[in-house]
């Protein structure tokens, strides 16, 4: 029996899920992307310094990385460097969104797949704070008018936590609702605005700060850093032994990959905070490296013409939409396929984590180690290689970046204090050239790629995280990751499959 | 009567937690700034009592990016929490609701059924493509697996209809967006010219979420739409060009300019007109309200404005960094007559010699500050449609 689940919900973007149910479980899945809107076509032809600007659009959750890497592979073609104090200002930027998604997806988006707000009407209310969550969710359910949370999965038998744990929880979803505006107010003020910071044209920074706005920027940086550590990173403790049999499904191909993001000094994308790398079958020996000319996109279920897929690489990529049928053996998404080598490959904080882990990284593997132990597997790594794993990362990938937001913070300060702080580098506009930008965004790897000829863009492509982890089947009918990771999925209702709802947030689509 | 009326406005955002300093913090400069004044005509008794039951929202999404969803929850005083909870009904919203696939079309099914609410739509309709977006099935089993959901052309036809107001959040529900910037791979325009109803426009990339708070608040409190430009834009929100209002100004009119990003120039504030700054042609109020909470905005951070909430942007502001030909200059047309003429007529007209003329006379700043604060008020005269 097939199911459908349209609109995913608590998700960015179009996202549409079909699953063969069989015996109590999934045995086969589609995952398509129902929006196309045609960036690669408007974008030829134009300005390549105003770009960037169009270039940052294609997703409003995540747009400070697509407008960082933008610049990257601008800058890559305008063959110029940033002066480091601008990167410091992009790190800090691009740590602000990190911060915010994470906090935004563990409980805006994906809380209410484990926290029955119901549930929490009926606990026992420890201290004030609480009772007075509790008595406006009260008033609230009391009004009749229930919103956006009528029809929730409320009462199901998967959810499992206590009523207190759930009142607890739902007051951390409405603190969250204000620390995830913090993060956003702190990339502000280095952006000028959130979504869609306006200071980082190709060649480095427009805005030159004060120590004072770095000041600032820095108590609201704490705010969020302490809601981390002090309250998201324990609640994934908290709730974690009630929803042990995340663990025990998910895995999928286990093949990971990861730009990087945090730029390092030297601009050695594998020094990054998080490097760059790639994984194969589940095995986390060191990472082996990985270029973005390793990309080839296939078109063979996807709604474009034959020659853009065929394993092209983006720098000769090739967009020509052709919405044929709806058919699920046939054609069914706008997302082309995105492999490495062939191969499909997960992106997001697992594979960072994962990867950065197989390195030894310090930071990491602190991290990582300390989770399992406090999990109850300590030094069993594989079991991240699993919806609870791909949970789990986000948390830990958030206080890693939390830690080093400080030193970029304490950087910046002595740079602005020295006097000798320099913004921008202004670049020449080559009349040939191409570029491209590998970067992360929160939820996956990312890369733009540019071709500039006669002074104006006359390619431009992209490999968002969502080609890869939600890509449909390729030439030979291998299944994308996602499709591959709900296999083996349990239903225990078809009517509300929640199980399944589970899996697809874990990749905060 | 003013004491009054204000009072009971007070008292509506205190009794949803809200003081006094938020609201008027949230308004950017002053009551003034969301046109509060027309109230002292407003039914003002009926839209508190009504309000008692909170508004219905329905918020539909289609060719987009989810920035203006992403902005709108960057609301504070009130913020997303008191916005869900204590003033609106969030009926269907699917970046935050607690179902997905069928119980979530359900819910949309009903509010269609009753009608009534206030549909906010981000992002644009493809209508040469109508399939570049679809969802939103309705129905279980099989058969809806096997048949790909509502185009966004079917949706806002169904839904869009019977609503009370429609409300197009951002540039793409307004215009089209970025989506329609030339070639318009997919046919993708606004909600207003792909299906024919009025809208209000709150165009901008992303909508301001103070926009879409003072907007919705000017319903509930008015029960009536607020007045709109010829851009089926509010004029208390677009009622003047960023340019008259940006506190950068000064420095346009001393003919002081940055030369390049990052400079000593910078650091002084300077005017970015020469760094291609699109504020003399573009109308909003981002430099009275800022954005997230006040801490900065575009040109604040030394980014030159890229015109954002002005129709087919992307194709007639670009390229970016290149300086707007045709500015009327202080000491040329002069400032007031520049300011209103400008805008929408400033890509046909043809001003000669634009050169810049340093300094400006007192009585034009002192102009230009009352200006300001009477900012709100509309100067063709008359509240509402
Ligand atoms: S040109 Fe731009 S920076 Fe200069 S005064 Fe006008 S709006 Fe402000
Ligand atoms: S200043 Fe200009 S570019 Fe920035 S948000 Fe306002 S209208 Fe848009």
């Amino acid at each position: 029996m097939k199911l459908v689940i349209d609109p995913v919900t608590r998700i960015e973007g179009h996202l549409r899920v079909v699953v063969e149910v069989a015996g109590g479980k999934v045995t086969d899945a589609w995952s398509l992307c129902t929006l196309f809107r045609g960036f690669e076509i408007f974008l030829q032809g134009r300005d390549p310094m105003s770009a960037w600007h169009m270039a940052h659009r294609v997703c409003g959750v995540c747009p400070t990385s697509h407008g960082n890497t933008s610049c990257m592979g601008l800058e890559d073609a305008f063959g110029v460097t940033a002066p480091w104090d601008a990167w410091l200002v992009r790190n800090l930027m691009e740590s602000a969104q990190i911060l915010h998604s994470h906090v935004l997806w563990f409980y805006t988006l994906n809380a209410f797949d484990y926290v029955d707000v119901t549930s929490a009407l009926k606990a026992k209310a420890t201290t004030p704070s609480l009772k007075a969550v509790q008595d406006k969710l009260k008033a609230f359910v009391a009004s009749g008018q229930l919103g956006f949370l009528k029809r929730g999965y409320w009462g199901s038998p998967l959810m499992k936590l206590p009523p207190e744990l759930n009142l607890e929880l739902a007051a951390h979803y409405l603190q969250a609702l204000e620390i995830q505006a913090k993060a956003a107010q702190f990339l502000a003020v280095f952006g000028g605005k959130f979504p869609y910071h306006m200071t980082t044209p190709p060649g480095g920074v427009t805005v030159v700060p004060t120590i004072e706005d770095i000041a600032n920027a820095e108590s609201l940086f704490r705010e969020v850093k302490d809601f981390v550590e002090g309250t998201m990173y324990p609640d994934l403790l908290a709730i974690a032994p009630y929803y042990l049999d995340l663990a025990g499904y998910g895995r999928g191909w286990a093949n990971f990959l990861a730009w990087g993001v945090l730029e390092d000094k030297s601009h050695d994308p594998y020094k990054r905070v998080l490097p760059r790398g790639a994984l194969y079958d589940g095995q986390l020996t060191p990472a082996q490296k990985v270029d973005p000319r390793q990309v080839g996109e296939w078109v063979n279920h996807s709604w474009y013409t034959p020659p853009c897929g065929n394993g092209r690489n983006p720098a000769d990529g090739l967009t020509v939409p052709d919405f044929t049928r709806y058919e699920l053996d046939h054609h069914y998404s706008w997302i082309k396929a995105a492999r490495i080598d062939g191969k499909p490959m997960e992106v997001g904080p697992l594979a960072r984590m994962l990867i950065a882990y197989s390195y030894g990284d310090p930071r990491a593997k602190k991290l990582v180690d300390g989770a399992l132990k406090a999990l109850g597997h300590p030094g069993q790594p594989q079991i991240l290689l699993s919806n609870l794993g791909r949970i789990a990362a986000r948390i830990l990938e958030a206080v890693l970046v939390a830690q080093v937001t400080e030193e970029f913070f304490t950087e910046l300060t002595d740079r602005v204090a020295s006097g000798k702080a320099e913004w921008y580098t202004p670049p020449k506009i080559p009349q040939s050239a191409a570029g491209v930008g590998a970067w992360e965004a929160p939820r996956g790897a990312l890369a733009h790629w540019n071709h500039i000829e006669d002074g104006k863009l006359s390619l431009y492509q992209f490999v968002p995280a969502s080609n890869w982890n939600f890509a449909p089947r390729d030439e030979k009918g291998v299944r994308g990751p996602v499709e591959e990771v709900l296999i083996g999925t349990p239903v225990a209702n078809p009517e509300q499959p929640l199980e399944v709802l589970r899996v697809l947030h874990t990749f905060d689509p | 009567m003013a004491d009054q009326v204000s009072s009971k406005i007070i008292a509506f955002f205190e009794e949803r937690g809200i003081s006094r300093r938020d609201f008027l913090k949230l308004c950017g400069a002053s009551a003034a700034a969301l046109g509060l004044s027309p109230l002292m005509h407003g039914p003002i008794a009926e839209a508190l009592a009504a309000a008692a039951r909170r508004p219905s929202l329905v918020w539909l999404d289609f060719q987009e990016c989810l920035g203006c969803t992403e902005s709108t929850v960057k609301a504070v005083n009130p913020g997303p929490a008191q916005l869900l909870l204590n003033i609106l009904s969030a009926d269907y919203w699917e970046a935050i609701m607690a179902p997905a696939g069928f119980p979530a079309t359900a819910d949309l099914q009903d509010q269609v059924k009753k009608g009534g609410y206030i549909c906010v739509v981000e992002g644009a309709i493809p209508t040469r493509i109508p399939q570049a977006m679809t969802g939103g099935t309705v129905g279980t089993g099989e058969a809806a697996a096997l048949r790909l959901g509502p185009t966004a052309l079917e949706t806002a036809n169904q839904v869009c209809k019977r609503a009370a107001a429609v409300v197009c959040a951002g540039t793409c529900s307004s215009y089209g967006g970025v989506q329609a910037a030339a070639p318009n791979p997919t046919g993708a325009k606004g909600v207003q010219a792909a299906i024919g109803v009025k809208t209000v426009n709150l165009p901008g990339c992303p909508v301001n979420p103070v926009w879409i708070v003072t907007t919705v608040v000017h319903n509930l409190l008015f029960k009536r739409l607020p007045t709109l430009d010829a851009h089926g834009r509010p004029k208390f929100i677009y009622g003047q060009l960023n340019h008259n209002l940006c506190p950068r100004r000064a420095h346009f009119d001393a003919g002081e300019f940055v030369e390049q990003f990052g400079t000593a120039a910078e650091a002084r504030h300077l005017c970015l007109y020469k760094m291609g700054c699109k504020g003399p042609a573009t109308y909003s109020n981002c430099p009275l309200v800022l954005w997230n909470d006040r801490q900065s905005w575009c040109i604040g951070a030394g980014a030159p404005c890229i015109g954002c909430t002005e129709p087919d942007f992307w194709d007639r502001m670009m390229p970016f960094y290149s300086r707007l030909e045709n500015v009327p200059v202080p000491g040329f047309l002069g400032v007031e007559v520049g300011a209103d003429r400008i805008g929408s007529t400033l890509f046909a007209a043809t001003v000669a010699g634009a050169a810049i003329h340093a300094g400006v006379t007192a009585v034009k700043r002192r102009r230009r500050s009352q200006e300001q604060e009477g900012q709100g008020k509309d100067r063709e005269g008359g509240e509402g449609q």
